[in-house]
């Protein structure tokens, strides 16, 4: 980690940066995505720690070259640490003039700017972008290093002969730009290479030509010259380990796979595709050898009601989602709270309310996932800060679920279900047991609701045991079973519903500093994705002296013990999140702690330097 | 499904608990509920396989009188929970019992798709044509020009037809009964037991409360006789006094009924294994005479035990343990 992360050289010949931040963007149908991941796979290969994040327009084919069509992949890569795709480009590819305008304002003064210039001849295109003059000529790019070069013109000479039509032909130029990014950065082809031939197999004369256009992009590194000679980054200094590029989506069924495995339960997986959770149940549907079924239901309510239904007949109901699927599963969840089965809900936030924003990101959900529910129904709520921890959470969630008999939220974002990075690969003596604690045998059977006078969990008891045929449902119950209207009960069974989710935080890791010392003079506050962002920012302001400390909860219900005393040490407490201030409201509510927040909701993740202005001016005073 | 071989045989005291039952006195739901029993006790399953879901309703407290597994769920959301059971257990028998408002309003989409999927749970919708529980509005079965407290100045919404929908939505075995049809309502529960796919029995319950009499003309003993056409395979399809009367098809496909001993030979012929004829929807349809019996009883995959015997292949074919999973094909080690 560096003090100035947005200090990466490549501002000039034979510059040796230790951290690059590249951008490519594009039209939806130019295969910006595949060209990023791509990237991402010889960056990793390279032996760089790197994070990557995908930019996708809501519509899946927007009309050609509009500003709404625009699709974008960035990825940060560094010898060092990486812990966000960073906040500004130093390389942005832009295929058209539509990409150029969307995404200009994301590349550093000074950036080096790779324009496809074939794609700026034609009026049409400028004008749907709204450029009233051609910005590669009118003086407009000024400030950047641009290097205009004819990507479409070049890969058709290049593929001249390759008997394709015009259109295949142009599909091909992303290759090319890879082509030319690979010399740029030094990475070799043949991974490359022989990942178009596995991807083209049965279209032996596509896998030629995108492998001449990568080649031909390659050599024309030469002439090119973006670089004088190719940058070559060491390699980062990453644990010993097995590693692979994860994101947050692939996380979580790699999570659900290994807790069938681990606990010997059958795991459902029912939900209805919304974004950006939808990937989740396409990963997760081939997983069936490792005992994960999934269920695409008619809905939300139908696919939270089947996962109620796998659990209660002694699987893991586990159901994915994103705001508005959680808003429509409210009502099954109280169910699941009253009737106190185990069960997972993934909620993959992003822009809301209503469709919002729906391929962007946010943490708007908070409160959502705490509260939003009729009744006192009290869960609780844990959130992953990267995409490889989205992996580890899921598990902490199934751990809490069947230790405690009680459905569990995890708060998920579209920045990390989208965003990957390296993940060290763990073995599986690394892995927390998990395990159900059914019970079978009549003679401990006190009721369905005489509770573990350690965890409070009431006894699981599945369909299919013998002497033990037993009634749940909604109506509220006796320790016994049975449907009691009586009013001291109900409050009884209330309270012990709430104590034993209170209860978890006994087994947690009590609130600790993520970084500093507990007598700096501001403490930033976060949750959730915004992990990268909050350390790097406290980071680089402790590399100045200032005396800035963090914590990151992934527990949001119950909140780990300490916490209160923990934050009262600080003089100061900045809240940063991707909301309007929900985890400061909740804070302030539960702790009794003044703090300040920071809170921007645009759809874009935790930018380092906006924090980093925000904790200087926290720090001097400017915010009270 | 057996088990048990050594136990003793069950009664239908077995199915019966502790717990008071609430229904109003004089409610249809009581028949069912001995009749649920009396099968339950015969099907040679043992009483741990039984899983009773319900949503909400009069009827949707059904599994809390039944000495069986039972599941009082959500509103019209049934289905999917007893979907989730019998994926996860396909060895268990679940069964749904629901009513017009919880199958038909709030719950309809559930009802349709678990039917389209063909997954292995029995569905028992009591048809009362009004809501109960909560005191007596119109419901999606409620007949036009009915007045309820919602409705003063009378139902204006058509009807539906829970055996027409469940047999457009392709369900596999659809039936219906009336709850004080003891001995017919039992053969039509063992007939759903034994299908393997998705099955719907739509029973025809008097609400003595808010819908008195709304089935007295086919329960009553002269209406029984002159409106209630019993479906039987391979039987022809002929009702009224002496079974006089007969249904056939006229030149328009039109159902038209007719002097059966005039002409016997025009009398229709019931088909319930019949998946491509129309005559089906056509008796769905049919409010005079009103059909009891077995619509539709045809043989499909259910959707559990396709999955459970890919499942069972998938692991016995699994290359690899979960290590390999995690690592995936791209990993790479750092030393
Ligand atoms: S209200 Fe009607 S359906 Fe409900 S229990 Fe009473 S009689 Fe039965």
């Amino acid at each position: 980690m560096t003090s100035e992360p947005q200090s990466a050289g490549l501002s000039g010949p034979g510059d040796r940066p230790e951290r690059v931040t590249v951008r490519i963007a594009g039209d939806s149908g130019d295969g910006i995505q595949v060209t990023g991941g791509r990237f991402a796979g010889s960056t990793a290969l390279a032996g760089h720690d790197l994070a990557t994040l995908p930019d996708f327009p809501a519509e899946i084919r927007a009309p050609t070259g509009t500003l709404a069509g625009v699709s974008g992949f960035q990825i940060q890569f560094s010898s060092t640490e990486v812990l966000t795709p960073g906040d500004r480009a130093d390389v942005l590819v832009a295929f058209n003039p539509a990409a150029l305008r969307v995404n200009l304002p994301g590349l550093r003064p000074g950036g080096v700017l790779i324009v496809n210039s074939s794609a700026f001849d034609d009026e049409r295109g400028l004008r749907k972008a709204s450029y009233e003059r051609n910005p590669l000529e009118d003086g407009s790019l000024e400030g950047y290093r641009v290097h205009a070069i004819e990507i479409g013109k070049l890969t058709r000479e290049a593929l001249a002969d390759s008997g394709l039509t015009a259109r295949q032909v142009e599909r091909c130029k992303n290759f090319f730009a890879l082509g030319l990014l690979y010399w740029m950065f030094g990475r070799p082809l043949d991974p490359t290479l022989r990942w178009i031939e596995r991807k083209f197999h049965d279209r032996p004369e596509l896998a030629r030509a995108n492998g001449k256009a990568l080649a031909a992009g390659y050599h024309f590194g030469d002439t090119a010259r973006v670089f004088e000679t190719p940058v070559e980054l060491p390699p980062a200094r990453l644990a010993p380990g097995v590693y692979r590029g994860l994101d947050g989506n692939e996380a979580i069924s790699l999570a659900l796979a290994t807790i069938a495995e681990r606990s010997g339960l059958d795991v459902l997986l029912a939900s209805y595709p919304i974004t950006p959770a939808s990937t989740i149940l396409h990963r997760s549907s081939r997983l069936e050898a490792f005992g994960v079924t999934t269920f695409q239901a008619e809905d939300e309510i139908g696919a939270i009601g089947a996962a109620i239904g796998a659990s209660f007949a002694g699987g893991l109901g586990v159901t994915t989602t994103s705001g508005p699927g959680l808003a429509l599963k409210g009502e099954f969840l109280g169910l699941a709270v009253m009737t106190e089965l185990p069960l997972l809900v993934i909620d993959v936030q992003r822009g809301g309310p209503s469709t919002g924003l729906p391929t962007r990101t946010e943490q708007a959900d908070l409160l959502l996932a705490l509260f939003g529910r009729h009744g006192e129904a009290p869960l609780p709520v844990l959130a992953p800060r990267s995409p490889g921890d989205c992996f580890w959470v899921v598990l902490e969630a199934a751990r809490i679920a069947l230790r405690s008999m009680t459905p569990v939220v995890v708060l998920s974002e579209g920045y990390l279900a989208n965003g990957s990075e390296p993940f060290r690969v763990p073995g599986e003596d690394e892995l927390p047991e998990i395990r159900p604690r059914f019970l079978s045998d009549p003679a401990q059977f006190a009721g369905a609701y005489v509770r573990d006078p350690e965890t409070l969990a009431r006894p699981w008891v599945v369909p299919g045991t013998p002497g033990l045929e037993y009634r749940i449902g909604g109506l509220e119950k006796d320790p016994q079973g049975r449907v009691s209207y009586d009013p001291e009960n109900h409050e009884r069974m209330i309270a012990a519903r709430a104590a034993r989710i209170a209860r978890i935080a006994d087994d947690l890791p009590p609130a600790a500093l993520e970084e500093g010392e507990p007598d700096d003079e501001l403490v930033v506050v976060g949750w959730g994705g915004t992990w990268g962002a909050i350390t790097e920012a406290v980071r680089a302001e402790r590399a100045q002296d200032r005396r800035v400390a963090s914590v990151h909860l992934r527990h949001l219900n119950p909140l780990p013990r300490g916490l209160g005393e923990l934050l009262a040490r600080f003089p100061r407490v900045l809240v940063a999140e991707r909301n309007r201030g929900q985890l400061a409201m909740l804070l302030r509510g539960q702790l009794g702690v003044d703090v300040e927040s920071f809170a921007r909701i645009r759809g874009l993740p935790l930018r380092v330097d906006e924090l980093r202005e925000r904790i200087a001016a926290s720090l001097s005073g400017g915010w009270s | 499904m057996s088990g048990g071989g050594t136990r003793p045989k069950l009664t239908r005291r077995d199915f019966q608990n502790d717990q008071d039952v609430r229904w109003c006195p004089g409610c249809g739901d009581y028949s069912i509920l001995a009749s649920v029993q009396t099968v339950f006790a015969g099907l040679g399953i043992p009483r741990e396989r039984f899983v009773i879901v319900s949503g909400i309703g009069c009827s949707s407290r059904f599994p809390y009188y039944m000495n069986t597994y039972g599941f009082h769920t959500v509103h019209g959301r049934a289905p999917g929970v007893a979907t989730g059971i019998k994926l996860v257990r396909p060895d268990l028998s679940v069964w749904v019992v629901t009513g017009d408002g919880d199958a038909l309003a709030i719950g309809a989409g559930h009802l349709l798709h678990a039917l389209r999927r063909n997954v292995g749970i029995r569905i028992l919708l009591f048809n009362n044509r009004i809501y109960g529980l909560t005191k007596g509005q119109a419901s999606p079965t409620s007949e036009p020009g009915k007045t309820t407290p919602s409705t003063p100045e009378g139902v204006t919404d058509p009807p539906f037809r829970p055996v027409a929908l469940a047999l457009a939505a392709g369900a596999t075995f659809v039936a219906r009964s009336v709850d004080r049809f003891g001995p017919h309502l039992q053969r039509m529960l063992a007939r759903a037991a034994a299908h393997e796919g998705a099955a719907l029995v739509e029973i025809l319950q008097n609400c003595n409360i808010f819908n008195d009499g709304a089935f007295a003309d086919v329960t009553g003993k002269a209406g029984k006789a002159e409106n209630v056409l019993q479906l039987d395979h391979g039987a022809p399809l002929r009702f009224g006094p002496e079974g006089r009367s007969g249904l056939a098809l006229d030149a328009g496909g039109r159902l038209v009924t007719v002097d059966a001993e005039a002409e016997p030979r025009r009398v229709l012929t019931h088909d319930e294994r019949a998946v491509d004829s129309a005559v089906p929807d056509l008796l769905a349809r049919l409010d005079r005479p009103v059909p009891i019996g077995v619509f539709r009883d045809v043989e499909a995959p259910a959707l559990d035990q396709v999955l459970r015997r890919r499942r069972e292949a998938r692991r016995a074919g699994r290359e690899g343990g979960l290590a390999d999973l995690l690592a995936g094909p791209n990993a790479w080690t750092v030393d």
